[in-house]
């Protein structure tokens, strides 16, 4: 019956986000990290004690963002040391530049480690295919989300398809594990060059909890070159957004 | 006595209070008393103590909340198989099938003794994923499709092998374990309480909260440091909120597979707003770092509380909005009803549970069978129950439990005072020697945490179950007989965790 379409649709209203390069999150989100010496570091000393993933350094003062599940427990206990932000532009094309030290303001992009044929190819129409490779769905659903209504990052021809022989590169999500190396190679290999590798969430960079487990294999990212960086536990579709945008050369840092 | 017997909001039991019988007593036992519908196993499994392998099992009487525990012992390399209670009741095949995966114990006479997922600490090595053993039928009018392990669209990887007759599906057989990371050697790999927190977070993220409870459960139960009434009442918000943003996010894509655009967008938009809504409390979408064992690092504010409530109206209204149109859109309802039919008496023998169970009319639901949080007592809860089994009973469950767990969110925000709250608990001792169990009924259903600790108080067993172990074979018989084009509708009607069955 049309009576009630008609009432979703009214309801619905409008849901699009009007400009994706402004979109600021809600303050409790936490995205890049914020870092500050203080002449006592025993706070920070506590707080690298506890952190999951081993990603804080005390001498020098470092935080590593690919290994950080972002649960925010190292801020409660250094709180004059380590802030989170709810900046989420925190991907890159240099794994180094996610260790966040006292003096990083912004995650520098590093833009000139863009191979020259990516804007080129890609900026107009970016197709991707997407592995999950024992990822826990979070991150996953968020990269669905990318597409969805709110985001609709379909506007900027960049689309997730279902064959390896449409895309135009990889996004792998999860830490790898061993059941799934050799279907992820298997599908990196089906896609034509020339090709880019996205790495999507703290777990997939990193390994995250699953770093040390014996159920993974994550000898694929030794074996391939990456482009993109993506932190997050789950990246936010925002910060996969922006990473790809500036990849592609639709926006610069 | 054959059990020991506790309730979900007992404390840690010590081990040697756990009667040791017989297999054979536990056998007969088990034989006749699973035939009543009351009557479920929650976990099954074994581990080796000292000098033997020991092995535990817990049933559940819905009718009377009780858990009744026990367990028996073998020796090492016995050389004796089991009589196979799946023979009798199909419900324990994923126990049994993890059992003999992991240790080596036979089953005689089991039906269906296939590895459960290729863990790697499996004892056959040679058994590999890409070598799984999949069901065949001979025939010439027959023909296999297989699917996976990578799928279509951005979601988990699970390989499908469907046999078919033109285009109807006659058998489907899902081969699981590509997501397998080893979870649960983990938990015992660390004695940090905040990673097994995280661990505990990531066993499905879709289920982050419902998984954070079960654990946090576990914890509060060895510990003693019991959560008090407030962060119970703030956890089962944050549950509802879950249960809330997944249904409404499987309506869209139930809509989104029988190509109804408008339901599609209208629910991801709903979606947004449910776990923005989560975001704005804890900085996570998906309810990340919001629950933590004996107290809270996001304790509700007034103003948080406002806000949810606020949110959770509107999205309660323009669901039911979207709920309305769907029940009376001829075309959606054509191709959901009467698909997929899972009927009552199938979905009980093979131990089906949570929503998926309750659509096809078994009454599983942890919240009132065995109460926890505000469940029970703040909160008296009523199941929904469907009868029909199809993709549409199993929608409607959906819509009615969004527009319940709305309600829920509102009862208890409504006289809800925020007050002193305690922060996080990760270094009280735990209980030495004791099993934890703890129950809780996360969106898709059962999920029941295990925790052993030895003789220091740490952890050295942790065992894990989603509900979708029991749920995934709900679904290869769900297409039986349907059309294959209408597999995806009934994919999204259950919408089961690869990783929470893989861990």
């Amino acid at each position: 019956m049309i009576l009630p379409k008609i009432k979703v649709l009214k309801s619905h209203g409008w849901q699009y986000i009007p400009d994706l390069n402004n979109v600021t999150l809600t303050e409790e989100f936490r995205g890049r990290v914020e870092l500050s010496e203080t002449s006592d570091m025993s706070d920070v000393e506590a707080a690298a004690k506890i952190c999951p993933t081993q990603a804080i350094t005390t001498v020098p003062f470092s935080l590593d963002m690919g290994r950080c599940l972002f649960c925010g427990e190292c801020a409660l206990r250094a709180p004059r040391n380590i802030r989170f932000t709810n900046d989420y532009k925190i991907g890159s094309t240099s794994r180094e530049a996610l260790i966040v030290t006292p003096q990083t303001k912004s995650v520098d992009f590093h833009q000139q480690n863009v191979r020259k044929e990516i804007p080129k190819l890609f900026g107009r129409a970016l197709k991707l295919r997407q592995v999950s490779a024992a990822g826990d769905a979070s991150v996953e659903m968020e990269l669905n989300a990318t597409g969805n209504v709110n985001f609709d990052f379909g506007r900027y021809g960049v689309e997730f398809v279902a064959s390896p022989r449409h895309a135009d590169g990889v996004v792998i999500t999860g830490p790898i594990s061993k059941s799934m190396a050799e279907p992820l190679d298997i599908c990196f290999k089906a896609i034509p060059d020339p090709k880019i590798v996205i790495v999507c969430g703290s777990e997939a960079i990193s390994g995250g909890l699953y770093a040390q487990s014996k159920a993974v294999d994550r000898s694929f990212l030794e074996k391939y070159h990456v482009d993109l960086w993506l932190p997050g536990t789950p990246t936010h579709p925002m910060t996969f957004i922006d990473g790809v945008m500036n990849l592609i050369g639709l926006k610069k840092r | 006595m054959i059990y020991y017997i506790t309730d979900n909001r007992n404390q840690a039991i010590h081990l040697r209070e756990i009667p040791e019988v017989d297999y054979a007593a536990l056998y007969e036992d088990l034989k006749e008393r699973l035939t009543q519908e009351q009557y479920h196993v929650a976990h099954y499994f074994a581990r080796p103590e000292e000098q033997k392998l020991r092995f535990y099992l817990i049933l559940l009487d819905d009718a009377t909340a009780q858990i009744m525990i026990s367990s028996f012992s073998m020796e090492y390399y016995e050389d004796i198989a089991l009589p196979s209670l799946t023979a009798l009741h199909p419900a324990l095949h994923p126990f049994e099938r993890e059992i003999t995966e992991l240790y080596n114990v036979e089953f005689d006479s089991m039906p269906w003794n296939k590895p459960l997922r290729f863990a790697f600490n499996r004892r056959n090595r040679n058994s590999t994923i890409d070598n799984y053993p999949f069901y065949t039928i001979e025939g010439e009018s027959l023909h296999e499709v297989n699917v996976g392990p990578i799928h279509a669209g951005i979601i988990e990887p699970g390989a499908f092998r469907f046999i078919c007759n033109g285009e109807n599906v006659l058998h489907l057989e899902i081969a699981l374990g590509y997501q397998h990371r080893g979870v649960e050697n983990e938990f015992t790999a660390t004695d940090n309480r905040l990673r097994q927190m995280l661990l505990s977070e990531s066993i499905a993220g879709d289920s982050a909260v419902s998984h954070g409870v079960a654990f946090a459960m576990a914890m509060e139960k060895l510990s003693g440091k019991k959560a008090d009434e407030n962060l119970e009442r703030e956890r089962t918000v944050a549950l509802e909120l879950e249960r809330m943003a997944m249904h409404i996010a499987d309506t869209g894509a139930l809509c989104t597979d029988v190509g109804y655009q408008l339901g599609q967008v209208a629910c991801e938009a709903l979606r947004t707003m449910t776990i923005n809504t989560t975001q704005a409390w804890c900085g996570n979408r998906f309810g990340k770092g919001l629950i933590r064992p004996s107290g809270t690092n996001k304790p509700l504010t007034k103003e948080k509380v406002e806000m949810i409530r606020q949110n959770v109206a509107q999205i309660k209204r323009r669901y039911n909005e979207v709920r309305e149109d769907i029940k009376t859109s001829a075309s959606l309802l054509a191709r959901y009803e009467q698909c997929g039919n899972v009927p009552k008496q199938e979905m009980q023998r093979i131990g089906g549970v949570g929503m998926a169970a309750r659509a096809s009319g078994v009454s599983r639901d942890i919240r009132s069978s065995h109460p926890y949080l505000a469940y029970g007592t703040e909160l008296k809860h009523e199941s929904i129950i469907k009868r029909q089994g199809d993709v549409m009973a199993r929608l409607m469950v959906r819509c009615r439990e969004v527009l319940q767990s709305a309600d829920y969110i509102e009862q208890i925000l409504s006289n809800y005072t925020p007050a002193e709250s305690h922060l996080p608990d990760y270094d009280s001792p735990l209980k030495e020697e004791s099993i934890s169990i703890a129950l809780m009924e996360g969106w898709r259903g059962e999920i029941c945490h295990v925790a052993i600790t030895d003789k220091e108080g740490k952890i050295e067993t942790y065992k894990i179950k989603d509900p979708s172990l029991h749920n995934w074979l709900a679904l290869a018989l769900a297409v039986r007989g349907e059309g294959i084009s209408d597999f995806p509708i009934n994919n999204k009607s259950f919408n089961l965790s690869y990783c929470g069955h893989d861990l």
